[in-house]
């Protein structure tokens, strides 16, 4: 695929440099209504300095994708305790692509077996915590996927190229 | 609809300042525990530091190194504890309790179609169980059919799934719903639940007088915490109170709201805050009840109540002995009540489920073991303990009667249950229990002032509160000022023990295919027809909703056709900003 | 110097050409594609490569939007009015954007944005784009993204651009001079009328919402609004009573909005658009100053070299910044 990249023009931005922001919603796209673990995470994501949209409760997958794209996130956390991450997270996964937003991230949390992680992190869903995860870990988690998926840094200033 | 007046508003003011006057004017205290702490205990603990620099329970409270007769003086004995089965009950409800009946150990079950659970009732009834409880999956919950979008992929997962009055023939098929005790955990389409209840006890020719059981029914808590609700609550607020009058009538047996502090709790609240939201969400069905008419005697003893136990032993304890006083005098003071049954809190406890850790499962065992213990003391009617493997499970058999077991040693064992309230009396305990007392009457007063209960969720103030300590307490996990044994303190390393029970996608199918076959064969204008008597029923804000949801649920109209009519008359329900 | 990129993006996988240009942006922007309006937004917003370009084309296509602000303390409701007037809007078939900005966190720079879970609804609906922006605290750096936003939902065909501010003051006045109207959304008992002078919202107001008017108190506040509401260019702004839970009381506000565009001149708009113009042109050179600033005087030594002079009492600071400027606008602008 060929074509010009945006970059960031130089790092005096309001989200240049060290100053940039990680832009993430948190959703739970399902029939889900705890969300206690969600809210102490959307304040632990704003503490560790990140731009946090809540998408409230009860949204649908496709809501959750549409949101995703409008507000232009580098990463969307998901978080079900009702057992149904199978099919809701990769619902989510799917109407990202659908909708030309494949290249947001998508990190998941709730209660999922090994093998359930496995599936999930073929399709690109990562993280996939269980409850006690301490918010040190995911957060790094996501920091790190955006930074190596999502921006790229060099010292060099040479333009980095990616394989999409 | 206003639940609760502003005039009211200075009864809990009034009742705290007559707490804190009593508090201060008591006596003066000796000088000797100032002594002591001057003399002998600064001097040691600067040679020999504490542990921590400062010691609290998970409501704030800083305690004390020891409490002594100062600490209690304003209390008086006849006035604030009473003996058991006496006003204000702080010591139990009771005169014998545990030494005359022990309480009921109940246990939850349900899941996948109406079939397998029917399958387990039974199979528990073979084996001594009367009391029934029944968790219903997340569609369910919600009020949505198993073939509707939303229900995607959660059909049967948590609980037992039912689109239709059938689904609730076949849950108790071959069950004599004269002879035994059911206990619903169903919140927003309560009301549709308890008609389907009562469709079924018909067919099997019940008078409805014999029924008995629980309906959950307590919304205001789940727009505190649990959130999952299907209408606005003042929508949910009025068909619980056409429930109350409804059951009130015709099924004086059945425990038509279960108050529950549990997922409160749950949420991320402290023993307090679950202590003053659940007992406010109390006083607001009162309020509801009272509004639709009903004479709070007629009423009030049917309510009863649901809440956590956690792993701080004495704050638990004191939390329960302060609910039943503040029930008490509340009831008598505020809402004048004579009958002495509606005085009385009755309630049920679970043992923490956010104390279990997927690390080290086993220890989850002596968790429960405590909180347990805790309940019992605390004088519970009924105990529900978790498994020990519930942290990233469904329990497995084996955990499950592990569970069980620990309240049989408790009972049986201990020697605990052989005497009333066995920590009454305790400096600290009582100590602690008035101060959880003052703490409930100031969130009371706090809540009156913001209009009530219902704006209090409107404004997003209980959320909030419970949000914020949910962090907190998070955060303090995080910097090691509160220990996790597993978690952050003897850490072992070891593989995750994930075993999550399956439910397949059959589940979904089945169901599905079910609703099929019944939209097939009923009499559709039959369902329209009982639909369109809903939807007046639900716009009449004087009319009586309960006669036109058993109708309509008799037509053979489904859970989600219910609730939708609801959803279209009442729309839908966001949140307050809560962060 | 360190250098960031953004990934590649793929743009929607119908016109399978893979990855955006400036170009692709603006053109998608102005054919009303989603993905390319929020990418814009993005690159304006923090000034990523080809912004200048992107800007420069779109803002010769905007001027049909309706701007309308809505200000008002945090609590008074103004999401959930928001949400009943995308229903009124979208009921007259127009296009709705929404720009909802909330504070940054000032210690740790990371912002909280829960405005959506009022609007949920019309997620999924083509006809509405809902955009949450944090104010990232940096003094008139609200208004310059707020208004690069609604450059950009304005090219991309959107008829009404409702814009939501928290309360805190300056970002209320700046946000206010963007809008064709501002809303100022109130509620009772908990002094928000005082709070409304104090911060000048009385001044701004071309309509007040008293929310939540079932509350205690609501009739003292609105009596007390109505005295304190001054007239300004012939229009009185009305103080409508809401209870935006229910939406009641939107009818009556959408009547208020009809009435105030109505009465809006061709020469008032000129006026208020001609403002804004110069506003824009205004930040934008102040903007420009700045990065010559930058680029000319720092990381050279330069100032602390006039610093140095300055201790020495050889120079004052007036004396060197004149000098300062003199030698920055004889290097000729590169752009």
């Amino acid at each position: 695929m060929g074509g010009t990249t945006i970059a960031v023009k130089n790092d005096t931005g309001p989200r240049g440099g060290a100053n940039r922001k990680i832009r993430i919603l948190v959703a739970k796209p399902g029939l889900d209504g705890h969300d206690r673990g969600a809210l102490v995470l959307c304040r632990a994501f704003r503490d560790a300095g990140m731009e946090v949209i809540y998408a409230g409760l009860l949204p649908t997958p496709q809501q959750v994708a549409q949101m995703a794209i409008d507000e232009d996130v580098d990463v969307v956390a998901l978080s079900l305790l009702n057992a149904a991450h199978m099919t809701a997270f990769p619902a989510v996964k799917h109407e990202l692509e659908a909708r030309g937003g494949s290249n947001i991230l998508v990190v998941g949390g709730g209660i999922i077996p090994d093998e359930d992680r496995k599936k999930l992190e073929s399709m690109g869903i990562t993280g996939n915590y269980g409850p006690g995860t301490p918010l040190k870990t995911i957060i790094e988690h996501i920091e790190t996927r955006v930074r190596n998926e999502r921006w790229r840094t060099t010292s060099s200033g040479a333009r980095v190229r990616r394989k999409p | 609809m206003k639940m609760n007046s502003k005039n009211t508003s200075n009864y809990y003011a009034l009742k705290l300042k007559e707490i804190r006057r009593k508090k201060s004017e008591s006596p003066r205290p000796s000088k000797s525990y100032e002594a002591w702490k001057k003399q002998v205990y600064s001097k040691f603990a600067s040679m020999s530091p504490e542990r921590k620099k400062e010691f609290r329970n998970t409501s704030g409270f800083v305690l004390k190194p020891v409490y002594t007769p100062e600490d209690i003086q304003d209390i008086q004995y006849e006035k604030d504890l009473g003996f058991p089965g006496s006003y204000p009950f702080t010591r139990g409800i009771y005169p014998t309790m545990h030494r005359g009946r022990l309480w009921t150990m109940r246990m939850f079950s349900g899941y996948g179609t109406p079939e397998d659970t029917n399958a387990r009732l039974k199979y528990l009834l073979k084996h001594g169980e009367t009391g029934l409880s029944i968790a219903f999956d997340m569609p369910t919950l919600y009020g949505y059919d198993a073939d509707d979008a939303r229900a995607m992929g959660e059909v049967g997962k948590c609980g037992v799934n039912v689109s239709t009055l059938d689904d609730m023939k076949t849950i108790f098929s071959d069950i004599p719903l004269r002879d035994i005790s059911t206990s619903m955990t169903i919140n927003a389409p309560a009301a549709v639940l308890m008609a389907m209840y009562v469709v079924v006890a018909e067919g099997q020719g019940v008078p409805l007088r014999y029924l008995r059981g629980t309906t959950q029914t307590d919304i205001l808590k789940e727009y505190i915490a649990q959130k999952e609700w299907a209408f606005p609550p003042e929508a949910h607020m009025r068909i619980i109170r056409d429930m109350m009058s409804f059951s009130t009538r015709e099924m004086p047996l059945w425990n038509y709201i279960s108050i529950s502090g549990y997922h409160i709790r749950e949420a991320g609240a402290n023993a307090l805050q679950e202590l003053a939201f659940t007992l406010a969400d109390g006083f607001a069905y009162v309020d509801l009840g009272i509004s639709a008419g009903l004479p709070v005697d007629s009423f009030a003893p049917r309510l009863s109540f649901f809440f956590d136990c956690g792993m701080n032993f004495f704050e638990e304890i004191a939390k329960f002995r302060a609910a039943r006083k503040i029930w008490a005098t509340v009831m008598k003071e505020k809402y004048h009540a004579k009958d002495p049954r509606s005085l009385l809190m009755r309630f049920h406890t679970q043992t923490s489920g956010v104390s279990l850790t997927w690390q080290q499962p086993l220890n989850n065992i002596i968790r429960t073991t405590i909180e347990a213990l805790a309940a019992v003391i605390g004088g519970t009617q009924s105990l529900h303990t978790n498994s020990y493997d519930e942290a990233w499970a469904l329990p497995t058999e084996k955990a499950a009667r592990v569970a069980l077991r620990t309240q049989q040693i408790i009972a049986e064992e201990t020697g605990v249950p052989d005497v009333v309230d066995p920590l009454g009396g305790s400096y600290y305990l009582e100590w602690l229990t008035r101060e959880l007392e003052i703490g409930a009457y100031e969130y009371f007063d706090k809540i009156e002032r913001l209009g009530g209960v219902l704006d209090a969720i409107k404004t997003g103030f209980l959320q909030r509160e419970i949000a914020n300590t949910a962090y907190e307490s998070q955060k303090e996990l995080e910097t090691g000022e509160r220990k996790v044994v597993g978690v952050n303190s003897y850490v072992v390393k070891e593989k995750r023990p994930i075993n999550i029970l399956r439910i397949d996608e059959k589940a979904q199918r089945v169901q599905v295919e079910k609703l099929k076959r019944l939209k097939r064969t009923r009499d559709e204008q039959k369902v329209r027809r009982a639909l369109e008597e809903l939807r007046n029923a639900f716009l009449d804000p004087n009319g009586d909703t309960m006669p036109a949801i058993i109708e309509s649920v008799r037509a053979r109209a489904t859970l989600g056709e219910i609730m939708n009519v609801g959803r279209e008359v009442y729309g839908n329900w966001a949140e307050p900003p809560l962060l | 110097m360190v250098r960031m990129e953004l990934q590649k993006d793929k743009y929607g996988g119908q016109t399978g050409r893979g990855v955006l240009t400036g170009e692709d942006l603006a053109e998608g922007v102005l054919k009303g594609d989603r993905l390319a309006i929020s990418r814009t937004i993005t690159v304006l917003e923090d000034n990523l490569q080809g912004s200048g370009s992107i800007y420069r084309r779109l803002s010769r296509k905007g001027g049909n939007a309706f701007v309308v602000g809505i200000a008002g303390p945090p609590g008074a409701g103004k999401s959930t009015l928001i949400n009943c007037l995308i229903k009124e809007f979208r009921a007259r078939n127009s296009k709705v954007g929404v720009v909802a900005v909330d504070p940054s966190s000032i210690i740790t720079g990371g912002a909280l944005m829960g405005d959506r879970v009022r609007m949920l609804e019309h997620s999924l609906d083509a006809g509405v784009f809902i955009r949450s922006m944090a104010s990232r605290g940096n003094l008139g750096g609200v208004s310059t993204a707020t208004r690069k936003t609604i450059l950009v939902l304005d090219a991309a065909g959107y008829d009404v651009i409702l814009v939501e501010t928290v309360g805190v003051g300056q970002t209320e006045l700046d946000v206010a001079s963007l809008a064709d109207m501002t809303i100022v959304v109130l509620m009772p008992q908990t002094g928000d009328d005082v709070q409304a002078m104090k911060a000048g919202l009385l001044e701004i107001g071309d309509v007040f919402v008293m929310n939540k008017a079932e509350l205690e108190g609501a009739d003292r506040a609105v009596l007390q609004l109505v005295l304190s509401v001054k007239e300004r260019n012939g229009w009185k702004p009305p103080v409508l009573r809401m209870s935006a839970q229910r939406c009641a009381g939107v009818k009556e506000l959408m009547e208020a909005i009809g009435k105030f565009r109505e009465r809006i001149t061709p020469e008032q708009m000129l006026k208020v658009r001609r403002g804004r113009a110069r506003d824009e042109l205004v930040q934008s050179l102040r903007s420009k100053m700045e990065e010559l600033m930058e680029e000319r005087l720092t990381g050279d030594g330069t100032l602390e070299r006039f610093a140095d002079l300055i201790l020495a009492g050889r120079s004052d600071p007036e004396e060197a910044s004149s000098k300062l400027l003199s030698r920055i606008f004889k290097v000729k602008s590169e752009n």
